[in-house]
This record gives C-alpha cells, sequence and structure tokens, in this order.
C-alpha cells in the first residue's frame, strides 16, 4: 500500500494530478491511500515551492506542473 | 504522423529544431497574402467597412497566435534552465540593491504560476532571501511574463513590448527596494517569521536534459499555454476587428485619451485592482480600449494593475502577510505602474 500525498492550494492542475495519479494506479492494480493536501503550512513542510507537488510515502517525486502519464506510471 | 516526427526530434533534434523555425518563418510570411486571398474569395467588398474588418481579423489571429506560440515556446525551453529552485538559490544571501535588479530579472523567466506564489515566497525567506528581494520577484513573475510580452509585441510592436518589459522590471526593482528598506520583517506572520532562514539548501539535483526533451518542454508550454489562451484573444481580436470601424471615438478620448484629465491613469489603477484575470483576459479589453482612442499608457496601467494587484492573491497572500504589510505591498506596487503610465503617455 503506497501512501500518496497530492500538495497544492485547490488548483485545477491539483485536481487533474490527482486524478491521473489515481487512474494509473487503478490500472496498474496498485493499491494506494491517496490524500490531498491544501493547507499552505503543511505543503511547505514538505519544501516544495511550486505546486502541484506529489508525495509518495514521505518522500518529494514531483512538483511544479502536471506531472506526465509516464512519469506517474514509473511511479508504480 | 506524429510518432515520425517524435522519432525524428528523437534523432536528430538540432536538425529538427532548425525545420521547425523555418516551417514558421515560412508560415508568418504566408499571413498576409493569405488574409487577402481569403477575403477576395468571401462575397464582401474589400474596401467596405466588412471587408477591412474581415481582413484585419484573418490576419491578425494567425499572427498574433504564431507570435504567441513562437515566444512561449521559446520561453518553455528556457524555462529547463531555470527552476524556482534554481532561482532561489541565486538570489539567497543577496544585498538589496543588486539583489532586486537579479529577481525582478530572473522573475520574467522562471516558470511561476500565482498558484503557488505563496509556497515561493516562503521557499524564497526559509533560504534566506531578502524579503525585499523575494518582493521584487513576486511583483515581476506574475506582470512580466512572455504571454503579455507577446501579445503587446504582436499588437504595438517590438518598441511597446520592450518598453513594458523594461519598466516592468523597474516597478519590480523599486517596489522590492521600498518594502526591504523599511524593515517589513514584522508584518510578516509569526510562523513564516519563524521559518525565515531556517533551511540548508540542499544542492538541487541539475539535472542535464538532452535537446530533444527541451524542445518537449517547448511544446508542451506551448500547447498549455496557448491552448488556455487562444479563445481570449480571438475574441479579443474580433472585437478589435469591429471597432476599427464601426464605434465612434469621442467618449473614450475624452475619458482616456491623451488630452484627459489627469486622473484618468489613478483610475485605471484603481480599476484594474478588484478585476481578476491573466494577461490573456485584458487583451480583448486593451484593444477595445486602443480601439476607441485610449492613451497607450493609461491602458497599459490599466493592464498592469489586473495583473500584478487583484484581491484573490491578496487574500492568499493574507495567510503570509499582515494587513500592514499587504497595503504597503498594494500602495507600493500602484505607485509604480502609476508612473509607468504617465511615462507611456509622455513617452509616445
Amino acid at each position: 500500500m503506497k501512501q500518496i500525498k497530492i500538495l497544492g492550494a485547490g488548483c485545477a492542475s491539483c485536481k487533474s494530478t490527482m486524478q491521473l495519479v489515481q487512474d494509473v494506479a487503478a490500472s496498474k492494480g496498485v493499491e494506494i491511500e491517496i490524500e490531498k493536501i491544501e493547507e499552505i503550512r503543511e505543503i511547505v513542510a514538505f519544501g516544495v515551492m511550486s505546486t502541484p507537488a506529489v508525495v509518495i510515502d514521505g518522500k518529494v517525486v514531483h512538483a511544479g506542473g502536471i506531472p506526465s502519464r509516464s512519469q506517474v506510471e514509473a511511479w508504480f | 504522423m506524429s510518432q515520425a516526427i517524435a522519432n525524428f526530434l528523437k534523432r536528430n533534434p538540432y536538425l529538427f529544431s532548425g525545420m521547425a523555425a523555418l516551417l514558421w518563418f515560412g508560415l508568418y510570411q504566408l499571413i498576409l497574402p493569405f488574409s487577402e486571398a481569403l477575403v477576395t474569395m468571401l462575397p464582401v467588398e474589400r474596401s467596405s467597412h466588412l471587408g477591412g474588418a474581415l481582413q484585419f481579423f484573418f490576419y491578425d489571429t494567425p499572427k498574433v497566435l504564431m507570435l504567441l506560440a513562437g515566444i512561449v515556446f521559446v520561453m518553455g525551453i528556457i524555462h529547463t534552465y531555470i527552476s524556482p529552485e534554481r532561482t532561489r538559490a541565486l538570489l539567497a544571501g543577496r544585498r538589496l540593491g543588486a539583489g532586486n535588479v537579479m529577481a525582478a530579472t530572473l522573475g520574467v523567466f522562471t516558470p511561476f504560476c500565482s498558484c503557488s506564489a505563496v509556497p515561493l515566497f516562503i521557499g524564497f525567506l526559509q533560504a534566506g532571501v531578502p524579503l525585499g528581494i523575494t518582493f521584487s520577484f513576486l511583483v515581476s513573475a506574475p506582470m512580466v511574463n512572455e504571454v503579455a510580452l507577446a501579445l503587446l509585441f504582436a499588437m504595438f510592436g517590438w518598441k511597446v513590448a520592450g518598453l513594458y518589459l523594461l519598466l516592468g522590471i523597474a516597478v519590480a526593482i523599486v517596489s522590492g527596494l521600498v518594502i526591504g528598506r523599511f524593515g517589513m520583517e514584522q508584518y510578516l506572520e509569526e510562523w513564516v517569521r519563524d521559518m525565515q532562514n531556517s533551511a540548508v539548501l540542499t544542492a538541487m539535483e541539475n539535472k542535464q536534459m538532452a535537446w530533444g526533451d527541451r524542445i518537449n518542454n517547448g511544446f508542451n508550454h506551448v500547447s498549455e499555454i496557448v491552448g488556455k489562451v487562444w479563445p481570449y484573444i480571438i475574441g479579443g481580436i474580433a472585437v478589435g476587428a469591429a471597432i476599427h470601424g464601426y464605434v465612434p471615438q469621442d467618449f473614450m478620448v475624452s475619458i482616456m485619451g491623451k488630452d484627459a484629465p489627469w486622473w484618468s491613469v489613478p483610475a485605471a489603477v484603481v480599476l484594474g485592482i478588484p478585476m481578476y484575470t491573466n494577461a490573456a483576459g485584458v487583451i480583448p479589453v486593451v484593444e477595445a480600449l486602443i480601439g476607441k482612442g485610449a492613451a497607450l499608457g493609461t491602458v497599459l496601467a490599466f493592464m498592469m494593475s489586473v495583473i500584478a494587484l487583484s484581491l484573490p492573491e491578496m487574500i492568499i497572500l493574507r495567510k503570509v502577510l499582515k494587513p500592514r504589510l499587504i497595503a504597503m505591498f498594494i500602495a507600493v506596487v500602484a505607485t509604480g505602474i502609476l508612473i509607468v503610465g504617465y511615462l507611456f503617455n509622455a513617452l509616445l
């Protein structure tokens, strides 16, 4: 089970990123627990400067913009 | 087809860039004859109001979109060299003055989205970028962006675009200097102040990208930006084309023209604050105002105010700044924009 956090203050790209991650995980049959983090204090605590950012099991794997599908596939 | 192009790009990125550039210039040259030919094919008199408006529309739309795509593409490639992390590392520990000049200039070229203004703001302070320098960046990044520059260049020529670039950077530098001089750190929210200078700068993996990947990034940037703004642009040009022949000018000229009363520039700035949209969104308005005879400085002041000062952004910034600092930010930037408006009106 992978713990995934999507960091971003609720902009449209954050929603598409979350959707994309869920899609890819589902198509690969990977079980995930996904959570959206919108509170600015929590976001900056990860040391991220540009959103949307993706955190997997406590590690920032991506920041700034919607990741490409192939990138997301590589995470699982 | 697109697969073949992608393979070509992968195998021979430099040749690909050269050919793409040639193709772009070739198409650009064809726009004028193409627009004339298109109007001749329609059952409209070329010399009539409608004929003139149509030719203007058929010429202006591809011209503006192509210039926009070209400039946004180049900017997408530049973005692969300058990440926010890199800019932050360059600015950390700089002194006021030279640091503000650097921050305002880097603001033009660093990828920036206003939705991540706050994390970026805190990230800069954490790494020891002084408050005044952070503000210079925060003013220039949204205001002097490639979309605004490309549109100004396409519609009013390189002089206007160049002046906008220089004066926009100047406003950012001066605003940051003033905020830095006044020692406004005490008006940061406590939890933000505690985070200042708290981070050890981790050397960001400076990943080497292949030229082909950078080009890909350019294309992605084009599809993202142009995909978002093209309806505004076409709408704006359509409005401009309609105004071209039909609208009387006296009214606008009297309140926003060159000989308008002194208060027309401040009024434009104040009007711009509650409005919130991007550079492309104000373009229809800019086209319409210019078409009705408004002075360029007044209109640019309005445009800068809409982009750089917006209520939603202030509400987001309120999470990290106390009201006094927000008020100061608005006052300083608004004053800068005001001066730009008067200068433009005087120069052009």
